[in-house]
């Protein structure tokens, strides 16, 4: 677009138009089209994916809408006793562990060196600015005002309250990583300068995302410390915030794996040589950083157990079901990652890595919604959400993932711009 | 009667001392507050650190107003519930005032009533306890020390107050809150709201008495100054003890609340929470909310260190950082 800004000395102004409107055309069909016209990117759009995530959409998108009309009753089971149900348990507490990815992969490569794995910071960024954002995105649905989102900014200052920090961390770390994610937008659009100057600042946002991503992923954990009592002992610990911290790292090496295979797997044709042949090696790589980081944390939970004495609470319901999360979800993937390092293998690495990002769902679920309320009668019969709420869940997610293919598809994440 | 004596003006001077608040202040003339003021910064100052830890800890406003629940006086005739849907012009309930069939559910507080009285069966028989449900209004309350936006206020007379104009909804109060208090208007789109017991205190600080307390026909609710109160329990307790639970529910439990319990059967059993903390909730999250300073301080400088040794080792001209 700046070319031919530059270009207007001759005054021949017809032309000047002509040309305008057509390098527009060719710029918005290159950069937004894929370089195709609109009947061919119109026919591309017809898949069967697409087909169910319209079908999606269809239902969830009035439904989002109807609940700014009807009210959150509606499309939530939450209640008196039930403040927070799905959007915040799945889309917030299990959401923003799963994004630690952007922090974790800029503090591997910038700060501490680790430069083979070039090829998945970008990837490993978006993930996590996308992420946070739709983070923020299930809160909006959830808030009662979500149109008061920036109160905790301007308006009161609940300084006492680890939400406070929560509002005030993601806030501020949703626009460091817009600004870490830049170079890659701005490369798309081709702004060098600019570009120039979102790479001169790099290491300074690093750090702070490690300072930010560090005391909210803590403090995530840290909000259910004012509810004692109300959430099971065995979850209930003072080490909630480290445990939320230390899962969080290995959430992110995990989820690493995860979105590089589904990457490599269903837009191979956007990935670069570089990027598919090293991916294999650097899975092995970040399997083995996520193995020892379960292991970290399997020990930190074992300690958590061990510092209230709750052993005695692992033979009843809820002991056993906590085990199931620390030993079929925390130490059973490190096992399948450490087994998948030993023989070579990215597949059983990456099996491991689902199994772990699983794992660090289940615990958020567990923690915020099922170990929750758990001395109230029928509790699990609350848990159970309506239709409603799924389908807005769906929809958000369903967004999610269009929204990183449509910018996997575009700009340069799994690729090198030449 | 929401006057507070004079003598506990001045232990708010000390209390406060630390917080910026000086309550007390009204009474005295400027040249007086600015002298005192510079006094108090004086000694503040030569004190140091020794005096000055001990003022922090703050045991709730002197001369706060709470109300005293006797289980063992309570008939279940839901009076308080009527009164209190009149005073607050809350929405009428389907089932009459005077229904008993309200009590073959457990109930608790909604958008469309402050305060429900439940029926419980002790475990060792005899007659049914009844219980009115409402805001305990905690010394150091969870829901304030929740809210990111500070919606609630301690006030001076006792109740904990709730400012829906500052609330964004997001209710972590509810979350925290260890009695199950604060309703939500789920069904409000536009102005959805936190519903709970004001202590009524529009009445109080006009020197009444809740409406609730007001309407008790059986001697079961006492209001008066939560100092008070609590001496009055203990006499009740000293004079039958074999009548009551040798505890009055409320003094100790998260911190301490406005609205006090005694009871004949043990407090499990009429669904009062049992396994709470002395402490406030507020102290649970302390440690974290101390950590956080120390994270913003000694990060920058860690990971500083560590790209700096990278860089090191890479030697100059290195620079993998930019590129890309």
């Amino acid at each position: 677009m700046s070319q031919n800004g530059t270009m207007d000395n001759n005054g021949i102004m017809e032309g000047m138009e002509g040309a305008k409107v057509k390098n527009f055309r060719k710029w918005f069909m290159d950069k937004l089209l894929m370089g195709m016209t609109w009947p061919e990117y119109a026919r591309k759009l017809v898949t069967p994916f697409n087909m169910i995530a319209a079908l999606i959409l269809a239902v969830g998108i009035p439904l989002i809408i109807l609940r700014f009309v009807v009210g959150l009753s509606l499309v939530t089971h939450a209640s008196n006793e039930y403040p927070w149900g799905l959007f915040l348990g799945w889309g917030l507490f299990a959401g923003v562990p799963l994004s630690a990815t952007g922090f974790i992969m800029a503090t591997a490569y910038y700060i501490l060196g680790f430069k083979r794995y070039h090829p998945l910071v970008r990837l490993g960024v978006l993930t996590g600015f996308m992420g946070y954002l739709f983070a923020v995105i299930y809160l909006l649905v959830d808030l009662g005002r979500p149109w008061r989102i920036y109160y905790p900014m301007f308006i009161g200052f609940g300084t006492a309250s680890v939400l406070f920090l929560v509002a005030w961390h993601v806030a501020t770390y949703l626009s460091v990583q817009f600004v870490e994610f830049s170079p890659a937008i701005l490369e798309w659009l081709r702004a060098k300068r600019l570009h120039r100057w979102a790479t001169m600042i790099t290491i300074g946002m690093t750090i702070a995302g490690i300072i930010l991503s560090t005391l909210h992923q803590s403090a995530l954990g840290a909000m259910f410390l004012l509810a004692p009592g109300k959430l099971h002992p065995l979850w209930y610990s003072q080490y909630i915030p480290v445990l939320f911290l230390s899962s969080s790292i290995y959430a992110a090496l995990c989820m690493v794996i995860v979105v590089s295979t589904l990457a490599s797997r269903f837009l191979r044709d956007k990935a670069d040589y570089n990027f598919l042949s090293s991916l294999d090696r650097l899975t092995l790589g970040l399997g083995k950083g996520a193995a020892v980081g379960m292991f970290i944390y399997f020990a930190l939970k074992v300690v958590s157990v061990a510092h209230d004495d709750n052993w005695a609470l692992l033979a009843t319901g809820y002991g056993k079901w906590f085990l199931v999360e620390l030993l079929g979800f925390v130490l059973l993937p490190a096992l399948v990652l450490v087994s998948g390092i030993k023989t070579g293998s990215p597949a059983v690495v990456r099996f491991g890595a689902f199994s772990g990002v699983a794992g660090v769902i289940l615990n958020r679920i567990n923690v915020s919604m099922i170990a929750f309320n758990w001395n109230l009668p029928h509790h699990l019969s609350h848990l159970v959400p309506p239709w409603t709420e799924v389908a807005v869940v769906s929809t958000i997610f369903t967004i999610h993932v269009l929204i990183f293919r449509w910018i996997l598809n575009r700009m340069p994440v799994i690729r090198e711009e030449p | 009667m929401a006057k507070i004596p004079d003598k506990d003006k001045l232990k708010d001077d000390e209390r406060t001392d630390g917080s910026g608040k000086k309550p007390g202040e009204r009474g005295l003339s400027r040249r007086q507050f600015f002298m005192g003021s510079a006094a108090a910064a004086g000694s503040a100052v030569l004190a140091g650190a020794s005096g000055s830890y001990a003022m922090k800890e703050f045991s709730g406003w002197p001369g706060r107003y709470g109300c005293l629940t006797d289980l063992t006086m309570c008939v279940g005739c839901r009076s308080c519930e009527k009164a209190c849907n009149a005073a607050n012009k809350l929405a009428r309930p389907e089932a009459p005032f005077d229904s008993p069939s309200v009590f073959n559910g457990t109930r608790r507080p909604t958008k469309n009533a402050y305060t429900v009285v439940n029926r419980y069966e002790p475990k060792s028989g005899g007659k049914p306890v009844y219980r009115k449900i409402q805001c305990n209004h905690c010394n150091e309350p969870a829901c304030a020390s929740a809210c990111p936006i500070h919606a609630y206020t301690k006030t001076k007379e006792g109740p904990v107050l709730y400012n829906p104009d500052l609330c964004f909804g997001c209710r972590y109060c509810m979350v925290a809150c260890p009695f199950y208090v604060p309703a939500y208007d789920y069904d409000s789109a536009l102005e959805p709201k936190i519903i709970k017991c004001t202590m009524c205190h529009g009445r109080i600080s006009k020197g009444g008495i809740p409406a609730c307390v007001e309407a008790c026909p059986a001697g079961a609710l006492t209001f008066g100054k939560r100092d008070d109160l609590i001496k009055l329990a203990r006499k009740r307790i000293e004079k039958s003890p074999d009548k009551y639970i040798d505890h009055i529910y409320g003094e100790t439990e998260a911190g301490g609340t406005s609205w006090l319990y005694l009871s004949a059967v043990p407090f499990g059993e009429v669904g009062l929470p049992e396994d709470l903390p002395k402490a406030p909730m507020l102290e649970q999250t302390k440690g974290f909310l101390a950590a956080v300073p120390l994270v913003f301080t000694i990060w920058p400088a860690l990971f500083g260190m560590f790209y700096a040794a990278l860089k090191h080792r890479t030697g100059p001209g290195d620079d993998h950082g930019g590129q890309r």
